[in-house]
């Protein structure tokens, strides 16, 4: 790792004036520092945004569950409010890393970080998540745009994400035996007018599979997606899975989450 | 007092490792120390046209930078490969040099070139970064199958051949082929596997320019080789003003046992500068650099004849040795793999051939059981396969085919002493309720799981030794093992081996023996080891030698002790020698109730007195002190056997293989400490289950290691295991007067083949090694499964 300076900052304005040139936030560090020290990322700063008070914290309403941005994995994992409101949220926490990861990781860093093969990104594009800023509101849909890749200008800091909470949902992750980070993952939420089903794991960025949305929309059963054909086209392929074998995983999966519903 | 050898006595180590006192090298911090980093190849196999450094030693903190230049100008040699092998047409293998800093060209991934020298770990790196190196990249070749089509890596070796060895009887083989009534064959790859040591290596040179003395720290299992062959072969320094130390060491699995380019670069760097020089692996140089075991690409047949009794067997294995030959990279796969391919069976005839090939990969050695897991799991694998093509249940196959009587002399090399293997597939067989199998495949099926079983009765052959033996065969030096026994004035005792302890619990287990010799309470025996200063020189760790070999020669010097012992005390007890008798601690005049305590014996060997005392205790001529060393050269390896029966269920719509029974029984002749041994057979089964189901070291088509982390390179975890129930046979050794036999390895040399056999009767089609989830759905896949097609 290259020397870099520590700053922390008191609120969200110094954060986002100290995150300038060469600075950058520094939440959970646990994406951050293991690329530091791999030499594939240096930075001149690091602000630490952990000590910004109203940045962590959960709260629920009749529709929607707004989850600050440095609240750990371990945190939303144990929160009750999250238990009921959104399980499947929950479940996903839980099983993100082992226990000091999810003590040290926060959300608002996974989504931030936008590792392909995370698995929140792909509860803020199931649950219609909105991503609030110190500057502005983006729809998840908008927000991932490809591999460590989002729609957050420089310096922009995240505050909070705001998921909708669904009728019902269903986080179903194919583990990478190696890294435990998802080969596949496949999350599903059914609300009234529509069923959303995004996809981790799988390509570059995080999708929604319009594919499965479409045919669950229609008939939210398991049998639904037997007549879904998922193509390998643009899939990933690396040592632990061929494009082919993860367009399968899709399928299993959606399965999965669809009849752990 | 209660015997100490066979109870189940706690780790006298657990105490600082487990509250993380223990002291590695990477602990040890000394004044005025500095740091080394390294400069490797990119590339698979390049030229080197100009390794420019004067950048980086114009960078802030830098002291040195040592490149092949260097090395060669002060006359520091290459690494040695330390057993040579004879190829069928009577010549010596082919050694490519191996210069500790390439020179002229680098040959895998992580090839060293250069050293950087500097004030901070930090300085280091960034001055590492300047180090520029011009290569003219080269085309490689990593697949071992393809090794001997591609073009020469090394200037006169032709297919990249080491070696073409052959062993067996060929005549003798074709004839029971010909006659046979089947003929059973099965195509193996054996992968390559990375053997991730906990602890990384590390080495720290202290050279002393005023007194010429050079200390060099490293994580090794033998220290004192370690300073024979830097002295002898590197030149580094003399032996005498060299001292080696490998304090605590976590983990070796034979990773440890080579002398590294980084030792020799880093005791030479030292000398250069006169500073001490820390270096610490980085965990993506642990999978780079450390030797990688296994890789074999294997055909095998087996004649049957009418009876169900084997009649032949013939292997022809393609070993990859990687870019060069290490210390015992050609033993490997040659001696300690060919003659256990006829495992526990009586084959009349049998031949193998093996060729060592070079590649553009890290150089493999001794991993973890050495050529005999990979023998294992060809004769396991055949031996499986023929009984299902015949029909024949898995274990009554077996037993048709065990070796009955003992001494057994084998086709090959191997002469056992002894063992019942009957007896211990009995035991697992009831142990893992056998007989009800069937009722829980159709349990599994009903939870739409596949479920498969498979046996592995595997042996091997341990505790490297008989130095006659290893000596005709090739290797470069005998391997026998040595001890000191000190009785220190006041009656405790400090033993000195040669044998190094890095995971094996040597602390404990050669306490226990030392104790129940002595009569000695354990808490005041220490085990010391690691350190060439201290004890005489010894031979290591490895190929399950410690205890039937260093532990005999510890065995060897309390005799020594207690005959020394018995001439004082009939001195002291006016008896004679020969009617002193020796228990539990204490010598007794025969017909009387005049005895001395071994503390009391010992005591007076230093001869204390008051001044003025002439009157010494000592018999005439019997010298002071309590002091005794011995050397043990067994006259055979030992022979542990063993049966290990797996159930795996496999999702048929993942692919994914979850086991779900373990069974394991062991035959390691006398066991000193059931609790340590348990540790070993876990430790060794999840290793061989991580071969089978997880591991692989995997080189891309340009040569890149693309499994160089722990997010690619699948290690077996707690939640991959279900129990694991355990239990044992004895036929003691005969080899060794402590009847052990070994059991560092067994774990890992029999696991593979019963996973592998359990997946494939799982899926009903031949899978190979790893069996990863994406490779049994294809395997379903292609046998028809609808589940793993929808
Ligand atoms: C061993 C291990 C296993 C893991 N397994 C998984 C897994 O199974 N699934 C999974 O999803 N993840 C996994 N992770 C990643 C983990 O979830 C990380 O914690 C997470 O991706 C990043 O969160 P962080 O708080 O640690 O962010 P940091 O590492 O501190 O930061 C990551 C990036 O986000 C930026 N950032 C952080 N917070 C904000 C903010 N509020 N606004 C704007 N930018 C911000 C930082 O500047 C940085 O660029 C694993 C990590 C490790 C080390």
């Amino acid at each position: 790792m290259k020397s870099f300076n520590f700053k922390s900052a008191a609120n969200t304005k110094e954060a986002t004036k100290l995150a300038s040139g060469r600075a950058t936030f520094l939440a959970g560090g646990m994406s951050l520092i293991p690329a530091m020290k791999l030499r594939l990322a240096a930075y001149s700063d690091l602000i630490n945004i952990k000590k910004i008070k109203g940045l962590s914290g959960i709260k629920v309403s009749s529709k929607s569950l707004k989850i600050g941005a440095t609240t750990t994995h371990a945190e939303v994992a144990a929160s009750k409010e999250v238990g009921k409101s959104i399980p499947s949220l929950s479940m996903l926490a839980d099983g993100i890393g082992d226990p000091q990861v999810r003590n040290r990781g926060t959300i608002g860093g996974s989504i931030a970080n936008n590792d392909p093969a995370a698995d929140y990104p792909s509860a803020c594009l199931a649950l219609n998540a909105t991503i609030h800023t110190n500057k502005r509101k983006i729809s998840s849909d908008k927000f991932f745009k490809g591999m460590f890749e989002t729609d957050l200008k420089k310096g922009e800091l995240i505050e909070a994400v705001e998921f909708e909470i669904p009728e019902k949902s269903a986080y179903a992750k194919y583990p990478n035996p190696a890294s435990r980070y998802a080969i596949v993952g496949v999350n599903v939420a059914k609300y009234k007018n529509e069923t959303r089903v995004s996809v981790t794991g799988a390509a570059s960025c995080v999708f929604r599979s319009k594919e499965l949305e479409s045919a669950l929309s229609s008939n939210f059963s398991v049998s639904a997606i037997d007549k879904v054909n998922i193509s390998d086209k643009n899939l990933n392929e690396d040592i632990h899975a061929s494009a082919e074998y993860r367009a399968h995983l899709i399928k299993v999966m959606a399965k999965k989450a669809v009849s752990s519903c | 007092m209660a015997n100490l050898v066979g109870a189940k006595i706690e780790r006298k180590e657990d105490k600082k490792f487990l509250t993380g006192k223990g002291r590695y090298t990477a602990d040890i911090n000394l004044s005025k120390q500095t740091y080394a980093y390294f400069v490797r190849s990119p590339h698979a196999r390049a030229k080197i046209i100009k390794v420019d450094h004067s950048k980086a030693m114009k960078a802030p903190g830098v002291i040195d930078v040592f490149t092949g230049d260097s090395v060669v100008k002060d006359k520091i040699g290459g690494l040695i490969c330390g057993w040579k092998i004879v190829s069928q047409d009577g010549k010596d293998m082919k050694c490519p040099p191996h210069p500790v800093l390439a020179k002229d060209s680098v040959n895998f991934v992580g090839d060293h070139i250069a050293v950087v020298v500097a004030e901070t770990l930090e300085q280091a790196k960034n001055a590492a970064e300047l180090v520029n190196v011009s290569y003219k990249v080269q085309k490689s070749v990593t697949r071992t199958d393809e090794a001997t089509k591609f073009e020469n890596i090394h200037e006169g070796i032709d297919n990249n051949l080491s070696f073409d060895f052959l062993l067996g009887d060929k005549g003798k083989t074709d004839e029971a082929f010909s006659k046979a009534d089947k003929i059973v064959k099965v195509d193996i790859v054996n992968n390559r596997l990375i053997p991730n040591a906990m602890e990384p290596r590390a080495a720290i040179g202290d050279y002393n320019a005023s007194s010429d003395e050079l200390t060099l720290y490293t994580a090794s299992q033998n220290p004192h080789l370690d300073r024979l062959i830097m002295s002898a072969f590197n030149a580094v320094h003399p032996e005498h003003k060299f001292r080696i130390v490998s304090p605590d060491v976590g983990g070796g699995f034979g990773s440890k046992i080579n002398v590294y380019a980084e030792d020799v670069v880093i005791a030479y760097a030292s000398k250069k500068i006169g500073r001490p020089v820390k270096w610490v692996a980085e965990r993506s140089e642990s999978f780079m650099s450390d030797n990688h075991g296994r890789d074999h690409v294997t055909h095998a047949e087996l004649a049957l004849n009418s009876d169900s009794k084997i009649t032949g067997l013939k292997v022809d294995t393609i070993a990859n040795l990687g870019a060069y030959s290490l210390v015992l990279a050609a033993v490997t796969p040659t001696y300690l793999y060919a003659p256990l391919l006829l495992g526990i069976y009586d084959i009349p005839a049998a031949c193998c051939t093996v060729k060592g090939v070079y590649t553009n990969t890290a150089p493999t050695d001794a991993y973890r059981g050495a050529g005999r897991p990979e023998a294992t799991y060809v004769i396991e694998r055949i031996v499986t396969e023929a009984a299902k093509e015949i029909g024949m249940d898995q274990a009554e196959f077996r037993k048709k085919n065990f070796i009955k009587k003992f001494p057994h002399q084998q086709c090959l090399v191997h002469n056992i002493d002894s063992g019942d293997y009957d007896a211990h597939l009995d035991k697992a067989i009831e142990l893992s309720d056998y007989k009800n199998f069937e009722n829980r495949r159709s349990q599994s099926a009903k939870k739409g799981k596949l479920r498969g079983i498979g046996f592995s009765t595997y042996f091997e052959a341990c505790g490297v030794a008989p130095s006659a033996v290893v000596m005709s065969i090739g290797s470069g030096v005998g391997l026998w093992e040595s001890a000191e026994v000190r009785f220190n004035a006041t009656g405790n005792v400090s033993v000195f081996t040669g044998a190094h302890s890095h995971g094996q619990s040597h602390d404990t287990t050669f306490a226990q023996i030392v104790g129940d010799k002595l009569g000695v309470a354990i808490e005041n025996i220490d085990i010391v080891h690691g350190d060439t200063d201290k004890g005489p020189f010894g031979m290591g760790t490895y190929g399950s030698r410690s205890l039937a070999v260093g532990g005999t020669a510890i065995v060897k010097a309390c005799d020594k002790i207690i005959a020394k012992g018995k001439k004082v005390a009939a001195k002291m007890l006016d008896g004679k020698p020969e009617d002193i008798d020796f228990k539990a601690g204490e010598f007794i005049l025969k017909n009387s109730n005049k005895k001395k305590t071994i503390g009391e014996i010992a005591f007076a060997c230093y001869l204390p007195g008051t001044f003025g005392d002439v009157n010494s205790p000592l018999p005439e001529g019997v010298e002071p002190g309590l002091i005794e060393t011995s050397f043990f050269d067994p006259s055979n390896f030992s022979f542990p056997s063993g049966s290990h029966i797996c159930e795996v269920e496999v999702d048929e719509e993942t692919g994914e293989t979850k086991l779900v029974k373990y069974t394991v029984v062991d035959d390691f002749g006398t066991v000193i400490n059931p609790l340590i041994v348990e540790g070993q057979v876990y430790g060794g089964v999840a290793q061989g289950v991580g071969q089978a189901l997880y591991e692989n070291a995997h080189y891309d088509k340009s040569g890149q290691l693309t499994s160089a982390s722990y997010m690619d390179y699948t290690m077996p975890r707690a939640d991959n295991f279900p129990h694991i129930a355990l239990d044992y046979t004895c036929t003691p050794a005969t080899s060794n007067p402590l009847g052990a036999k070994g059991c560092g390895e067994a774990g890992t040399i029999a696991a593979p083949a019963a996973v592998m056999n359990a997946v494939i009767d799982a899926v009903g089609t031949d899978v190979q090694m790893p069996a990863t989830a994406e490779k049994v759905w294809k395997a379903l896949k292609k046998n028809g499964s609808k589940k793993a097609a929808a």
